[in-house]
């Protein structure tokens, strides 16, 4: 319809044309209706449908950048409307995911100046609202999320963007196509640090004269997904972009729209009565039920752990036979059992198909040996406090994976005291750290261990003791200091992968934490939903995705 | 009856204040922190410090208070954190959502409870009165999130009759009740948040009309010679002032929305705001839905009080 309607316009305004000349012009109309009809034909067949997500957030996530509600919000609203200078590649289900580029095409440190990263960026790119996407708009987003004296700042992409920005010095124009960033320290991880800041657009700031709930209802980026339509805590519809600079990531669906429905039940009863098509995680009682009724569960291994941050400032797991005892007490495969096979047993921090996992030492289930090492730490029976919530990002099903839990170590001489909280309580303890709370002996909180900051770094560095960082029970060991600041320094990737594997076995040989699951990242999906690749990833490529009507 | 009724008003006033302090101060004494829907689990003190203070939350709380008291007596309710949306905003268009579902609850509930405890006040001890009675106890303990799921389950997912979740196909912004595939989004949770009102109003009926029926003058209208018809006419008159102060909290129970039969059927009413505001902490929403739905209370006991007067003059004269 588009070649037809192109060709109706260039048509000259003059009067009729007399002879050959019309002849050919008629040809020429002919032929482009017949093209724009077959066009239409293949548009029409190739109709994408429209992908319905109920999502498990609470409420929608911000369109101004950076999301809220985890990373949920970043899976579904983040990297479809934006991009970041590092992206995550999605595209594979049998491995474990790695940063390639974005909206930056390379980068490399500065042989000179190891605290300075220089990043050559895309050409040719535009935001949704046609503006061309330059180092400027680097600069200015940086701005927006890190530097409280320019006009852009905002409070909340502030708080959303911190926690990957903890080294980021300042980022400097080099030439329109190639930015700079300095950072605090050498710091090789900084393109996985940069792969969460999302890039939003400069023009339509400016158009919304800074207005950033404006701005939410008319958000702008160069994702592979535009915006289309808003409805505050209700639904969010995204149309694909035509123009994506990565044309193998043009959306194949016409539309995604994304609910927000925190109930597990909603969520089935909606898969179920056909308003949506697609549901984040299952509850696992009711996985039989959708099977039956014709759903695709999909699960793989992501980077997400399961486990118990321990208090190293006062109590038992000072002890590190405690802290073994409470590894070799769980019996790992009752948890499968208890959600319907929906987790991997978990034994280190991160999963097994992690680059950097290397030969960990496993604490398999064995009572006998947990008793002896209680007996031998002379902490027996072992009374320890868990700070645990009702639910939570991430959380799974931790109400009875923790009732397990406590009956698996009291059979081994624990005494487990389950203190109940809701989610932002338990935030509330994480946050503070052991200092605030000392006769908490352990905290559940799951964790996202995509990248290896978040994955090892942070639970073990002293730099990041609460209520600095997540090192909530103020661990520190001058031996893993030292291995985190090589990581840091070390530029080469092949060699830093040792070190980070390194550092992952000596955190199983210390048992710095209580491994006990990881999730499977599970989702239901009708079956007339095609073309989904489940990546090992708390993110997800949607734009392959097509809907049958 | 124009000094009772300004007599009721000032007494209103005192109420108002005490429910904004309470309301106020409640969403404090909650755990957790106000800015959590915009700070990652991970945000640090120094993180969380900086983002307070550029929201304002770093003033001592009387300090607080009195700012947003200030601001909602210009009717400015402040922001919501999570949306940037004015809260003003955020709670009419919840409101007006509620109201809908109340619409329709409201005569519904009210009608078929009058009827039902009327029917059994005026035959008790029969077999009409055994099964109101009944039917009543099971309307106000069964937990009405759990009939919600069984509704969804049979109508929803068994038969495809009615949707599961949502206010209508695309949203609330372009739900038109006049149209079938819109106003079935309605069916379920009305007759879900109808039940309970169904029972307590059969309850309360029947036992204010058993109550009236037993007065001398209901033996003195019958020695008159007053038909059964006409007697049960001045006994329903009698206990209406009873039955309506139960129908006024029933009308607020309504129109403030239930957290549960909302969250359930996912309607963005003003039940469903204030869950989303205490999950995410959203507290300048959290102030200014739970201040309005005490209002609604307030002016809706203040209006059951001066009809109660109006049918019965002896309670003004009280």
């Amino acid at each position: 319809m588009a070649l037809g309607n192109h060709l109706i316009l260039r048509r000259p305004r003059s009067g009729r044309l007399e002879g050959p000349a019309a002849l050919i012009q008629r040809s020429i109309a002919m032929l482009a209706l017949a093209a724009s009809v077959m066009l239409a034909g293949i548009a029409a067949q190739a109709g994408g449908g429209t992908l319905t997500v109920g999502m498990t957030a609470g409420d929608l996530p911000a369109t101004t950048g950076n999301p809220d509600q985890g990373f949920e919000g970043y899976r579904f609203v983040g990297y479809n409307l934006y991009d970041s200078l590092v992206l995550w590649d999605l595209s594979k289900s049998d491995k474990a995911t790695d940063i390639k580029p974005g909206l930056a095409t390379r980068w490399q440190v500065d042989k000179a100046n190891p605290k300075r990263w220089i990043f050559e960026l895309r050409k040719g790119v535009k935001w949704h609202d046609g503006c061309d996407f330059t180092a400027d708009d680097v600069v200015w987003n940086l701005g927006y999320s890190a530097d409280q004296k320019s006009p852009q700042f905002n409070p909340a992409q502030f708080a959303q963007s911190r926690s990957y920005l903890g080294n980021f010095a300042g980022v400097t124009k080099i030439d329109d196509h190639i930015v700079a960033f300095d950072t605090k320290v050498p710091d090789s991880l900084f393109p996985y640090e940069i792969s969460y800041v999302l890039m939003i657009s400069p023009c339509r700031a400016k158009e919304v004269k800074y207005n950033w709930a404006n701005y939410a209802q008319h958000p702008s980026g160069t994702g592979p997904y535009r915006f289309d339509r808003i409805v505050p805590h209700q639904r969010l519809e995204l149309v694909p972009n035509p123009a994506y600079w990565d044309k193998t990531r043009i959306p194949k669906q016409d539309r995604l729209v994304l609910i927000p429905m925190p109930e597990a039940s909603t969520r089935t009863a909606a898969l179920l009565a056909g308003q949506v098509n697609w549901i984040e995680a299952p509850s696992p009682d009711a996985v039989d039920r959708l099977k039956a009724a014709g759903m695709r569960i999909v699960t793989n291994p992501y980077p997400h752990n399961w486990t118990y941050q321990l208090n190293f400032v006062k109590g038992p797991f000072t002890d590190k036979r405690v802290r073994q005892a409470a590894n070799y007490a769980l019996n790992r495969s009752d948890m499968k059992e208890l959600l319907n096979g929906l987790m991997l047993e978990g034994y280190s921090t991160v999963p097994p198909s992690t680059p950097y996992y290397g030969h960990p030492l496993l604490y398999k289930y064995d009572p006998d040996k947990a008793t002896a090492l209680l007996k031998e730490g002379g902490c027996l029976p072992c009374k320890v406090t868990f700070a645990i919530s009702t639910s939570g990002s991430g959380q799974m099903q931790p109400l009875p994976m923790n009732e397990l839990v406590k009956s698996q170590m009291e059979a081994v001489g624990f005494q487990v005291t389950l203190d109940t909280m809701d989610w932002n309580a338990l935030l509330d303890v994480t946050r503070a750290g052991v200092d605030k709370y000392p006769d908490i002996n352990a905290i559940n909180v799951s964790r996202q261990t995509q990248d290896p900051f978040n994955a090892l770094i942070r639970h073990v560095w002293t730099k990041q003791w609460a209520p600095k960082g997540s090192n909530w029970g103020h661990y520190s060991n001058p031996d893993v200091d030292r291995l985190v600041e090589q990581i840091y320094g070390e530029f080469d990737p092949a060699k830093r992968v040792a070190l980070l594997t390194n550092l992952n076995e000596k955190i199983n040989e210390d048992a710095l934490l209580i491994f006990v699951a990881h999730d499977l990242n599970p989702r239901a999906m009708s079956p007339k939903v095609h073309g989904f690749v489940q990546a090992q990833s708390w993110f997800q490529d949607l734009t392959p995705v097509s809907v049958e009507p | 009856m124009i000094r009772y009724i300004l007599r009721r008003i000032l007494y209103a006033i005192p109420i108002a204040f005490g429910v904004s302090v309470v309301c106020f101060s409640l969403v404090y004494i909650a755990p957790g922190d106000p800015l959590q829907t915009v700070m990652p689990p991970d945000a640090t003190a120094e993180t969380i410090a900086i983002v307070k203070h550029a929201y304002g939350f770093d003033k001592p709380l009387p300090i607080q208070f009195l700012i947003w008291l200030g601001n909602v007596v210009t009717g400015d309710f402040g922001v919501s954190i999570s949306t940037r949306r004015p809260v003003i905003l955020e709670v009419t268009d919840a409101l007006a959502n509620t109201s809908l579902l109340a619409l329709f609850a409201v005569p519904l509930s009210f009608s078929i409870g009058f009827a039902m405890g009327a029917a059994a006040g005026c035959f008790p001890g029969r077999w009409i009165d055994r099964i109101v009675t009944g039917a009543a106890v099971v309307g106000v303990s069964l937990p009405n999130y759990w009939l919600g799921i069984v509704l969804v389950i049979f109508f929803s997912v068994q038969y495809m009759l009615l949707p599961a979740t949502g206010m209508g196909p695309n949203g609330s912004t372009e739900f038109h009740i006049l149209q079938w595939s819109d106003a079935r989004f309605l069916v379920l949770p009305v007759i879900t948040l109808a039940m309970i009102p169904i029972g307590i109003l059969a309850r309360t009926t029947r036992a204010a009309v058993a109550e009236v029926r037993n007065q001398d003058f209901v033996q003195t209208l019958r020695a008159k010679g007053l038909s059964e018809w006409a007697v049960t006419r001045h006994v329903l008159k009698n206990a209406l002032p009873q039955v309506m102060a139960v129908m006024g909290l029933q009308f607020g129970y309504l129109l403030g929305g239930s957290i549960l039969v909302e969250t359930v059927f996912t309607w963005p009413g003003s039940g469903f705001l204030l869950s989303k505001a205490i999950i995410n902490r959203d507290v300048p929403v959290l102030q200014g839905t739970i201040l309005t739905l005490s209002l609604i209370f307030v002016a809706t006991n203040l209006i059951v009080d001066l009809l109660q007067s109006l049918i019965d003059p002896r309670i003004r004269r009280g």
